[in-house]
């Protein structure tokens, strides 16, 4: 795919989120369009998913690791055509599919149920080692928050991905620095995570998180590796495409209100 | 003859092990304690040691059983049930997952380790999770039977084993393992017990008979889901009631027969256990007795409630 369709797509993606957030008057905003760009690359590009294979497991595999970005998974499932994307209006209401955290009961096409952080990766490496184990060459990928890796079982699992040797396993750390509480670094620093994921034993790729030709060569190279899973430290902007939303830890968890969302939508559209 | 449930969990996960392909074997450095080392030895390939990070290996087993295996997680019952409750709820519960948590070294009769290692919570840590199904077996028979009905089940259980060798209940592996077992019938008074209670139980019946107390002594394995027609028949018979359990008497079995008891048939429950309080190291035998867990100090709190 052209460079230029992605971004459309990325685009595409981001407005469906501001829209859904919008509509549920709920959900979490700055994440989610911070890591839009990693993950229209991941489904659009990379991962072998469609709609043939989505309802089984003999295929890659995604854990949202840092659950309350749902809506950036739903709204990439949508843009793959893997979800009606009428659907994705329901999310957080009541009878919905579309659960404020995923729920992989509800949604083919959410591999896990996370939502509590710092279990997704755990989650992600006892997939890695089964399709190892099932003799498959099947990729399992992670997102995974930098404020999520002040959780210790983020350490654990990558102590035991890197132990298990587990090359099938991309963890995509969303490199944004901020967290509810303000910046990462004042809250409780969990830097240098590039430096830590080394030190555990993991292939690291360090990237501008939305670039997206960046983004592409860095899960394609690490498909290459052997021997380890790989970490790609994605530098990120919380709130990605709006102005007023940008590197602003008081988006972490708010929906825009109607004129908001017009301003955002609009934003987005001249970009 | 006496064996230890953990000794008869880890003889039969290992021969399960080899028959069925879809089992892995989880362990947090306690292999050798919890006796997945049994099934290790059987099949290597498929056992994965997580090393001391109770919470991380039950991350892993929702892994694996979002990939269509079957694991079966071991740690003691204070780090499965404890630390990694939250794994537990949120990574194998509410998504349904096969997981079979098999914890051992429940209760005070982990002995010398003291409070710290002593689960006296689980039962009521894991009963109050939706769908999770929750037993407590009483001997080696029993267990393997357990460990065979879990294994057997696409649901997420917790399987509660001892540390101490216990008397067999059972000749057989044979028993229902999701129904109550009235183990002796009696006029005065109905005991339900679960795990090694059973045995004290049974003895602090034959300790009451020469005093013309005469019990229904009832075996409670399954937990959750539980036999509530079972239960209720025995409470239909009987107008008091015992619960006895080697965990704390609020949450556990006592809670589940109190629960029944006071919305379908109201009784007078007492509920025999730790009372609310942390114990402390010693021997096995020596903890019971103190905490009056054992036959006799059954035997003196039913006299004195009757």
């Amino acid at each position: 795919m052209e460079i230029q369709e992605l971004r459309e797509h990325a685009k595409n993606v981001r407005k469906n989120i501001l829209k859904m957030i919008a509509n549920a008057n709920s959900g979490h905003t700055g994440g989610s369009l911070g890591a839009a760009d990693l993950l229209t690359v991941l489904y659009l590009e990379v991962m072998d998913v469609n709609k043939e294979n989505v309802k089984g497991i003999d295929r890659d595999r995604f854990v949202l690791s840092k659950g309350h970005t749902s809506p950036l998974l739903y709204a990439v499932l949508a843009e793959k055509g893997l979800l009606d994307e009428k659907e994705l209006m329901t999310f957080r209401k009541i009878d919905s599919n579309l659960q404020g955290h995923p729920n992989m009961n509800y949604v083919d096409g959410v591999d896990m149920s996370t939502g509590s952080l710092g279990q997704g990766l755990a989650a992600a490496n006892g997939m890695a080692i089964a399709n190892k184990l099932s003799g498959n060459n099947h990729r399992v990928y992670a997102l995974v928050g930098d404020g999520e890796s002040e959780e210790g079982e983020i350490w654990e699992a990558a102590m035991a991905a890197a132990h298990y040797k587990s090359d099938n396993l991309c963890a995509i750390i969303d490199e944004n620095g901020l967290q509810i509480d303000g910046f990462t670094k004042d809250v409780m620093n969990p830097e240098p995570l590039d430096e830590k994921f080394k030190a555990f034993g993991w292939n690291v790729i360090t990237i501008d998180g939305h670039n997206l030709e960046e983004i592409r060569n860095a899960l394609e190279e690490a498909k290459t590796v052997k021997g380890k899973p790989t970490a790609i430290i994605a530098k990120t902007i919380k709130g990605k495409g709006v102005s007023f939303m940008e590197n602003q830890a008081s988006w972490h968890g708010k929906a825009p209100n109607a004129e908001q969302l017009e301003q955002a939508l609009a934003e987005l559209e001249a970009e | 003859m006496a064996k230890a449930t953990r000794e008869a969990y880890g003889e039969e996960l290992a021969k399960l092990v080899v028959e069925n392909e879809k089992i892995v074997v989880l362990d947090a450095d306690l292999a050798g304690a919890t006796k997945t080392a049994d099934a290790k030895k059987a099949c290597p390939e498929r056992f994965f040691d997580f090393g001391i990070a109770e919470s991380d290996m039950i991350g892993h087993a929702a892994g694996f059983a979002a990939s269509g295996y079957i694991p079966f997680a071991s740690t003691f019952a204070m780090f499965a049930a404890g630390r990694a409750w939250e794994q537990i709820r949120n990574s194998v519960a509410y998504p349904h997952l096969n997981v079979k948590v098999c914890a051992t070294h429940a209760g005070i009769t982990v002995g010398e380790d003291g409070v710290s290692h002593q689960a006296i919570e689980d039962i009521a840590l894991m009963r109050v999770i939706p769908g999770m199904e929750v037993y407590v077996p009483c001997d080696e028979n029993q267990t393997k039977a357990v460990i065979d009905h879990v294994a057997g089940t696409s649901k997420p259980c917790y399987v509660r084993l001892g540390r101490a060798a216990v008397e067999d209940v059972y000749d057989s592996k044979d028993v229902d393992v999701t129904k109550v077992h009235v183990l002796r019938e009696g006029k005065t008074a109905a005991v339900f017990a679960c795990g090694v209670m059973v045995q004290e139980a049974l003895k602090a019946a034959e300790l009451l008979k020469d005093k013309g107390i005469d019990l229904t002594v009832v075996d409670v394995c399954a937990i959750k889901p539980c036999d509530e027609e079972g239960i209720l028949k025995v409470l239909g018979n009987h107008e008091i009631i015992f619960t006895a359990e080697k965990h704390n008497i609020i949450g556990g079995l006592g809670g589940l027969i109190s629960e029944i008891a006071s919305e379908k048939c109201p009784r007078k429950v007492v509920r025999i256990g730790v009372e609310d309080r942390y114990a402390e190291s010693g021997p096995a035998k020596e903890l019971m007795k103190k905490y009056k867990l054992d036959a006799e100090g059954v035997a003196e709190k039913i006299e004195k409630s009757l």
